[in-house]
């Protein structure tokens, strides 16, 4: 592009001047056995154009036939989100010519969506609700992949020529729209991804997507504009295919700060496509078109119009699992935690993992504790998500299981569990082979005991006087000795007992 | 020529420069030759099938299907496709598994 | 000239079946009977001689091993419309955009032709994705009309029909999406049939517009239509339009239709279609029939359907719209001709498209484009669709007051080659009255009627949806007593092809 990159605008003084308003439409794959319109596979990384018909090649002759349970998904999911459910819509042809589209159409349920007008309701890092409206959910259909040759670094521009494959063209896809979201301001960011987050673990706990970001299961593509504060909406510029949930927020706040950089320079937003590029942080905008879009949206005579009737839709209502928020609301109720303590946990990613560790037999607050505080520095330090450590669950379970039982201190069994971490094998079998028993041989006890108060016969005086917190001295050194696998909660009662003998 | 009622029939519904927006939107790279013979044709066509607004139906519903058939479905079961060789076999060219066009200009939507 | 490829279909059959005359020796006879008119005629794009051969063998294997035959019509020659797609020869649709393609798999009918047991001999011509009412449009060539070489076979399915006329195959496939099976019918004075929309699979029948197009038999007697029709005709899972209901019983209907009582029946005659545009030629052959209708015990009323008048208008802002979108495929990157002047794909596609595309494709292509264009969709082809509902109406009203309409099939006798084919409008006025039927997505019929100016004329037959067995019945009865007055049927009147 041609136009030069405008002066960014300092995050805090575009909301002070200006106000947010954001739209995201959200693209989900659905994991469902077959394409939308025809028979073949749906699975990601198959070899090229090996998941193919004569439908979803787009072939001459070849008739669309539409998936049952792909319409089910797309119902259910339209009810999670407080949605109306259309009793009759019809699917369109989206008319655009590009390569990847087998047919040069898309067919989808654009301008008759199957879901309509719903919302939902997400919680904020410091507790605030916002609802965000949804406009709509309709079905869609995937388009093919490009791999482009010869260019630079597989970009499109300066390629020599492109290679496709048809293997995802077909795949049903559920685009979900939200209303305008207003009034924001500085928490646009946060918001924006607080949203998508949300909407990704609603369909998780929907089986009906495997919702990857990473492997472009679920896309997001936001709107944005900025309005003088109290002035008429601005214009909105698109961000598409942001592919990961802290792109979303950083695309957010880099495209506020480049249009407020914009407006300042008296220029103006033009209403355009950017994409959002991971190693800047940056939006760059798309290629300008020649002539404006006109897509000749029809209705698909190849297919007939989908009706589902209440019966139906009540029946797939009754499918639905306990959504994200009922879950939240049982378990904070089952663990007596606070709203705060249930917040902590999902903003964690650590919601799964605890209630695992709890269904394994650890008491809620034992499993909480581990995993948002030694687990999650480990996390931390190793640079993994909470999920991606390598223990399990149970495997916590079993360690806590350990304590309360007495066999492990708690700083032994961080030591387990940094051995299991470590690949060594589950916790038994790390306690076996470090030998990380606590010493529970009262006899050699008493004796590392007796052994600390004559090396310090000032403390033991001391504590024979009454000061008992001087005991910790001792406890200090027989833990020491014992290279802490003793209890030391045991080893203090010792200290008392031994001085005041 | 007088103002005749041919002249209200056929004069300017389309022009040149239409029907060569028309033919970008279509993907057609019609000659300039071309562009003229469709214009007077497609300005007589249109002139003719405008016709259909002379109809008054304001409260008449639009019919898109034939035969009103609705709820048409497949069960989610796989069916055998092509392999890969059936796919690519009347590709005007192929490369690695893929077919190869020449490159793309315009990003996709 | 070989007698057998006189005979109906049924006669025909009937010999192969008591073994009287094998299948090789029927698929042999038509092969000759091609090799020697078709560099005149001009039906054929592909001919398929040793799949043909192959297949009449396994027919004849079967009938000499005691076995039922696949089905009445096992070992019978057919020419198909070279629409369907067919993984042993390719599919062209009349087009350069698509010359050599061969497709990956079998359209329904093909499939259903193939388990049939009947013998396909080859791909037949047409107008450019059957967008035409002559085969002038063809990519490979005019078809001649066998009554006079001079003149067309009507279209868009010229092939099949001059192929039936020709004597070249006793059975073919057409698509009707305006009156490409009817108005060829009646160019060439045999039978063409439109069922009611969605009673034949278009799985593999490449588009033209899809909510209007419809396959259907074509043959040279109304029985062997039917034969043909229930041989074609009923639900297939990968058409979603397809009609999930048993086909009529219309060999049954043909059957008792041609003892010829039609008393207690009302033929109704649309007054729409008849008055101006239409020759006196067929106005007096129309007229003709509708007093043979009589003495065969039948009631004629006059109905009225005013917006027929506006079908025309219509339906070409529904075809054109649904073709431009439905032809978007041909775009050189995944089969079918790619253009070598390009620098990207963009360029290559408009070059492809450009190169490999008749002007009617053209035309209609920008004409549809036009018509779902934001700020005209509304005027034009929302409008249609209204104008498309009041002549399902029409229809409606009509069939309470009679149980088949009538009207000539076509306004004109065939007309000669290179006539109309600059000026489109004349050309589409060819099927003024065979157009409200695809759009309501009723039955309709055309069988071989008088004859004006040496010329054949055809008698439309039009019955409600899933109607085809009172509409057989009507058209066998006429077939029969028309046979009876004129001394036998009408394409015995054909003359020999000569060069």
């Amino acid at each position: 592009m041609t136009t030069t990159e405008p002066e960014l605008v300092e995050f805090d003084d575009v909301v002070a001047r200006f106000d947010p308003v954001m739209g995201i439409e959200v693209h989900v794959e659905l994991s469902t056995n077959t394409k939308m319109f025809c028979g073949c596979p749906t699975e990601f990384g198959a070899e090229p154009n090996t998941q193919v018909c004569p439908v979803c090649l787009g072939l001459p002759g070849a008739l669309p036939v539409v998936n049952r349970a792909a319409v089910e998904s797309a119902i259910r999911i339209g009810l999670a989100l407080n949605c109306s459910i259309a009793p009759w819509g019809r699917f369109a042809r989206k008319n655009y010519f590009y390569p990847d589209m087998p047919k040069n159409f898309q067919t989808s349920q654009y301008d008759e969506p199957i879901a309509v007008d719903g919302f939902l309701d997400l919680t904020l890092d410091d507790g605030e609700v916002v609802r965000i409206g949804i406009e709509r959910a309709h079905m869609e259909e995937d388009t093919g992949k490009s791999l482009h040759v010869g260019g630079a670094d597989g970009r499109i521009h300066g390629a020599d020529h492109s290679l496709l494959d048809y293997n995802r063209a077909g795949v049903p896809l559920i685009e979900i729209v939200t209303k305008m979201i207003p009034d924001t301001g500085a928490r646009a960011p946060e918001v924006a991804r607080a949203y998508v987050t949300a909407l990704r673990d609603l369909i998780h706990s929907l089986g009906v997507s495997d919702v990857r970001m990473d492997q472009g299961s679920m896309r997001a593509d936001v709107n944005l504009s900025l309005s003088p504060k109290g002035g008429a909406l601005g214009t909105r510029t698109e961000t598409k295919n942001v592919n990961s949930l802290r792109s979303v927020e950083r695309a957010v706040r880099h495209e506020m700060s480049r249009q407020a950089g914009v407006l300042d320079a008296g220029g103006e937003i033009v209403q355009e496509t950017r994409h959002f590029d991971e190693a800047t942080g940056h939006t760059r905008a798309g290629r300008r078109k020649e002539t404006s879009e006109d897509y000749r949206y029809f209705p698909e005579p190849d297919l007939v119009p989908i009706a589902p009737s209440a019966e139906w839709v009540e029946e797939l209502r009754g499918t639905l699992p306990e959504l994200p928020w009922e879950r939240r609301r049982r378990i904070q109720a089952d663990w007596g935690i606070s709203d705060e303590e249930i917040r902590d946990l999902v903003n964690a990613g650590a919601l799964d993992l605890v209630e695992a560790t709890v269904a394994a037999g650890a008491p809620s607050q034992d499993a909480r504790s581990w995993w948002v505080s030694y687990l999650a520095q480990q996390a931390n330090t190793r640079g993994v998500e909470l999920t991606g450590l390598a223990i399990t669950p149970e495997q916590v379970a079993r360690v806590i299981e350990l304590v309360a039982a007495g066999e492990l201190t708690n700083k032994l069994a961080r030591q387990v569990v940094d051995g299991v971490l470590d690949g060594e094998g589950g916790p038994d079998e790390v306690v076996a082979a470090r030998g990380l028993k606590v010493v529970s041989d009262e006899g050699e006890l008493v004796a590392a005991v007796d052994a600390a108060l004559a090396e310090q016969p000032d403390v033991a005086e001391k504590i024979r006087s009454g000061k008992v917190a001087a005991a910790g001295a001792i406890v200090g050194a027989v833990m020491k000795a014992t290279r802490g696998q003793a209890d030391a909660k045991r080893v203090r009662e010792l200290v008392v007992e031994r001085v005041g003998a | 020529m007088t103002a005749d009622s041919a002249e209200e029939r056929t004069g300017g519904v389309i022009t040149r420069d239409e029907v060569a927006h028309l033919a970008r939107l279509a993907r057609l790279a019609v000659t300039d030759s071309e562009l003229d013979t469709f214009a007077s044709q497609l300005d007589v066509i249109i002139g003719s099938v405008a016709r259909v607004g002379e109809v008054a139906a304001d409260d008449i519903p639009p019919t898109s299907h034939a035969v009103p058939l609705e709820n048409v479905f497949r069960p989610d079961e796989r069916r055998p496709g092509l392999d890969q060789a059936q796919a690519l076999a009347g590709a005007p060219a192929a490369e690695d598994g893929r077919f190869r066009v020449p490159r793309i200009l315009g990003e996709e939507q | 000239m070989s007698e057998l490829i006189r005979l109906t279909a049924a006669e025909l059959a009937g010999k192969i079946h008591s073994r009287e005359v094998s299948a090789v020796e029927a698929a042999q006879a038509h092969l000759d009977r091609i090799a020697a008119v078709d560099g005149e005629v001009h039906a054929f794009l592909h001919v398929g001689t040793e799949a043909a051969l192959a297949n009449a063998a396994l027919v004849d294997e079967r009938i000499a091993a005691g076995e039922a035959p696949e089905s009445p019509l096992a070992g019978v020659p057919l020419a198909l419309k070279d629409v369907f797609t067919t993984s042993d020869m390719p599919t062209t649709c009349g087009s350069r955009i698509l010359e050599g393609w061969q497709p990956p798999y079998d359209a329904t009918v093909t499939q259903r032709l193939r388990a049939a047991g009947i013998t396909i001999l080859g791909k037949t011509n047409m107008d450019e994705f059957a967008m035409g009412s002559s085969t002038e449009h063809s990519a490979y060539g005019v078809t001649r009309n066998p009554w006079d070489t001079t003149r067309v076979p009507g279209g868009s399915g010229g092939g099949s029909a001059a192929a039936l006329a020709a004597f070249e195959a006793p059975l073919a496939i057409g698509t009707d999406t305006g009156g490409s099976i009817r108005q060829p019918a009646a160019f060439t004075g045999t039978v063409g049939v439109k069922p009611t929309y969605g009673q034949v699979s278009r799985y593999g029948l490449v588009a033209c517009a899809s909510s209007l197009d419809q396959g259907g038999p074509c043959a040279r007697t109304v029985l062997d239509a039917a034969l043909l029709h229930e041989v074609i005709g009923g639900h297939d899972p990968r058409d979603s339009t397809s009609i999930d209901r048993p086909v009529p019983a219309v060999v049954e209907a043909a059957r008792q239709g041609a003892s010829g009582d039609l008393s207690g029946l009302k033929v109704g005659v649309v007054r729409e279609l008849g008055g101006e545009g239409y020759q006196p030629g067929v106005r007096a052959a129309f007229d003709a029939s509708l007093r043979r209708l009589e003495k065969l015990g039948a009631e004629i009323v006059e109905v009225s359907c005013p917006h027929f008048e506006y079908g025309m208008a219509a339906y070409y802002l529904i075809l054109p719209s649904e073709v431009s979108s439905n032809l978007a495929r041909f775009d050189a990157m995944r089969y079918g001709l790619r253009a070598a002047e390009g620098r990207s794909a963009e360029e290559v596609m408009a070059n492809t498209r450009e190169q490999g595309f008749g002007p009617e494709v053209k035309r209609r292509i920008m004409l549809g484009t036009y018509a779902l264009s934001s700020g005209y969709y509304d005027a034009y082809y929302g409008q249609a669709q209204k104008v498309r509902t009041l002549i399902s109406r029409d229809f409606a009203a009509a069939f309470a007051q009679a149980d088949v309409l009538v009207s000539p099939t076509a306004p004109t006798v065939p007309f000669p080659i290179g006539d109309k084919v600059d000026d489109p409008l004349a050309m589409y006025l060819n099927d003024l009255a065979t157009i409200p039927t695809n759009l309501a997505g009723v039955a309709g019929m055309s069988v071989p009627n008088g004859i004006s100016e040496g010329l054949p004329t055809g008698l439309q037959i039009m019955a409600p949806a899933l109607g085809e067995a009172v509409m057989y019945r009507v058209g066998a009865a006429f077939e029969a007593a028309r046979d009876a007055d004129e001394g036998g049927p009408l394409i015995a009147r054909v003359p020999e092809v000569t060069r």
